[in-house]
């Protein structure tokens, strides 16, 4: 089953004549990604890589394929209005990858959006891969930036704020066997539009999803809350990894949202609140793998 | 990005928060002028992004960043003393930093302190109001010790400030009659200031009240989000580099991420995360980093180069781990930036590098073809230990 997406999800691509756009919706073609439309405004009517069509506006593209999400990779000053479109043209999914988007913008995209149904994956985030059956996890619904090839298909749910210890994590769990059956960046903002808390009671409904790891770093609450909701209610194994114990207070550790303020937000105090939920916290990041093996017993 | 008082003050007035009478001066003479028409009781405060200045002391022997004077004469006999000169607090490290300007402004008698301050909450995902009747200490050890004097009201980010939550403000504040109606007007000001600035914090503290039955803002912290200044071209201006890093200036040149710290193992890293866990996985070996500095998901050999230059800029630095997860991003060309690097600078120091990823293979081929001399690691524990040993 996978959350969030399948091998059978049909995913359209905001911004997808810009290089970066351009260069991950061809990697997600050749994932086998079924990736249907593009948006552009001014550039409806054009085909990206021969194949795909290329709409002017989201609701056009809605229309015409039927496409479901919208990964976003529009600069940072059209970025919100880019997500407000895709959840008004009723898209279920939007995954913003886009960094850098004012944290005033996504403020207000996510209060506007509040009833609207659809999710908010990101900002500033990897993005999405369910795993597919093929070689190297071909076949697979990968949306947003990360590597398919280093993915196996399998029963280990991967939820992260960190892009590369994504990647990382990801890699050594493939290299010890352990496939995975959907990884979600979440993103490195203080404000996203879906948390860990929310991707582990996914990951906890999902039959497929036998066990989670859950990375985190520094900067709010989140990882705690999320704990301490597994503790209560998670009946599956989890293990977990929080970066920028050594991080000095007050200073943006690259991520918007990684910060130490006002004694809040700290490694510590994430790596006890997860220890106390029971959560197998791996002590570096070469670990992570092994902590989960550790956890699953 | 962090603002002088100065400026703060000048951004108050665009808003209409109320602070006490007052000018910036950069030299004796203006602080004359502006001091004359203060009359007497009057503050002088050395303009520098450190805390600590009243306790501080300038390199020239003269004692304290903030004085109080009581006329022109005065004010511009402190004005020399202070300007030009380095003045060192307990916040600025033993460098000190150079007072270019000075603040001069009218002394208030103060009849009571509070705490105001506007910040973008994770949580609730909107701004909150924090409002406490314990100003002028730090907020947090007042939460810490007693919470029940920490007032907070959420705003609704698409609505704004609305009249009621002014009035629980004042409330909690035990402001009456026209004390509440000045502060009703500062604090829609300062809302107004905080959303149309982009800032992730504004705090005035102290907030205070007067015998002669003023509120004013007497003390001002800013934080803007720098994903904003593109819009705000004014407040980008307000930027003070001098009050920065040098080395956090040059890397910010190249769009490449860095963070100095006091150790001696430094770090170059592909995405945030990772550089964070690569320092702590530093520490976790024994050795202390450097820096942290991620050179993005898209680094070039340009990058990659002047990445190396700016951590051997640091004398303190004795030896190098490189870590690259090569999602997208094709080790080669680390591989071949490293190489150039090292071509260039006289590197003469413990260079540990730990490559995986994409195109892997051609990358370790690229640096074993080099005649550069590493160590090599296969996983992040095993480079940082390398890293550790090396100059052990």
């Amino acid at each position: 089953m996978a959350i969030l997406v399948d091998e059978n999800t049909k995913i359209l691509i905001q911004g997808i004549t810009g290089s970066f756009g351009g260069r991950h919706a061809q990697l997600s073609l050749d994932y086998g990604t079924k990736l249907v439309a593009g948006v552009t405004p001014g550039k409806g009517g054009q085909k990206f890589a021969e194949t795909v069509p290329i709409f002017d506006t989201v609701t056009d593209a809605v229309v015409e394929t039927g496409a479901t999400v919208s990964a976003i990779f529009v600069p940072p000053p059209f970025a919100g209005d880019a997500i407000l479109e895709a959840v008004d043209a009723g898209v279920d999914l939007v995954v913003a990858i886009t960094e850098g988007i004012p944290v005033m913008d996504m403020m207000k995209v996510r209060a506007a959006m509040k009833d609207s149904g659809a999710r908010l994956i990101g900002p500033n985030c990897p993005g999405i891969v369910t795993p597919g059956t093929g070689e190297n996890s071909h076949g697979g619904c990968r949306i947003g930036i990360a590597p398919g090839y280093i993915h196996k298909r399998g029963k280990v749910g991967v939820v992260s704020r960190s892009g590369t210890l994504t990647y990382e994590a990801v890699y050594q769990l493939t290299s010890l066997g352990l496939g995975q059956s959907t990884c979600v960046g979440i993103g490195g903002d203080p404000i996203n539009g879906t948390s860990h808390l929310d991707v582990l009671k996914m990951f906890n409904d999902d039959p497929e999803t036998e066990a989670i790891i859950m990375i985190g770093e520094i900067g709010g609450t989140a990882e705690e809350e999320a704990a301490a909701w597994a503790k209560e209610n998670c009946d599956k194994p989890i293990a977990g990894f929080i970066a920028g114990a050594t991080a000095p207070p007050g200073r943006r550790m690259g991520h918007a949202g990684a910060i130490v303020s006002g004694g809040k937000g700290t490694a510590e105090a994430k790596i006890a609140a997860m220890q106390q939920a029971g959560i197998e916290v791996a002590q570096n990041p070469s670990d992570m793998g092994q902590a989960l093996v550790r956890a699953m017993g | 990005m962090n603002i002088h008082e100065y400026q703060a003050k000048e951004l108050f007035e665009k808003f209409g928060v109320a602070t006490p009478q007052g000018q910036v001066a950069d030299n004796s003479e203006a602080a004359k002028e502006v001091a004359s028409k203060l009359g007497s009781n009057i503050v002088v405060k050395a303009q520098v992004h450190a805390g600590g200045r009243g306790k501080g002391t300038f390199k020239n022997g003269f004692e304290g960043g903030v004085h109080l004077v009581n006329s022109a004469a005065e004010a511009a006999e402190v004005a020399d003393k202070m300007l030009g000169q380095t003045l060192v607090t307990h916040q600025t490290g033993e460098e000190g930093k150079l007072v270019s300007k000075i603040m001069v402004a009218n002394a208030v008698d103060i009849e009571k302190e509070y705490y105001l301050s506007i910040l973008m909450d994770r949580e609730s995902q909107s701004p909150v109001i924090v409002a406490s009747t314990e100003g002028g200490v730090n907020i947090e050890e007042v939460a810490e010790a007693t919470p029940e004097k920490i007032h907070k009201e959420v705003i609704h980010p698409l609505l704004g400030i609305q009249p009621y939550e002014i009035r629980n403000l004042a409330s909690n504040l035990g402001l009456t009659g026209d004390a509440a109606k000045q502060f009703g007007k500062l604090v829609k000001g300062l809302f107004k200031l905080f959303m149309s600035c982009d800032c992730s914090m504004v705090e005035v503290n102290p907030l205070v009240t007067t015998p002669a039955g003023d509120v004013l803002a007497l003390d001002a912290k800013f934080d803007f989000d720098d994903n904003a200044l593109y819009r705000h071209p004014e407040i980008a201006e307000l930027h003070d580099p001098t009050e920065e890093d040098p080395r956090e200036v040059e890397a910010a040149k190249y769009d490449l991420n860095y963070i100095g710290l006091d150790g001696n193992i430094a770090c170059l890293v592909n995405g945030a995360g990772l550089a964070m866990a690569t320092m702590d996985i530093i520490k976790h070996s024994g050795g202390e980093p450097a820096n942290f500095l991620d050179v993005g998901g898209g680094a070039t050999q340009e990058q990659v180069r002047n990445a190396f230059r700016i951590i051997l800029s640091d004398s303190k630095v004795k030896a190098i781990l490189v870590n690259i997860f090569g999602g997208i991003m094709d080790c080669d060309v680390i591989a071949k930036g490293i190489v150039a690097a090292c071509g260039e600078v006289d590197l003469n120091i413990p260079l540990v590098v730990r490559l995986e990823g994409n195109n892997v293979k051609a990358g370790k081929e690229t640096l074993a073809g080099s005649d550069v001399n590493l160590i090599s690691a296969d996983t992040l524990a095993d480079a940082a230990q390398k890293a550790v040993t090396a100059i052990a």
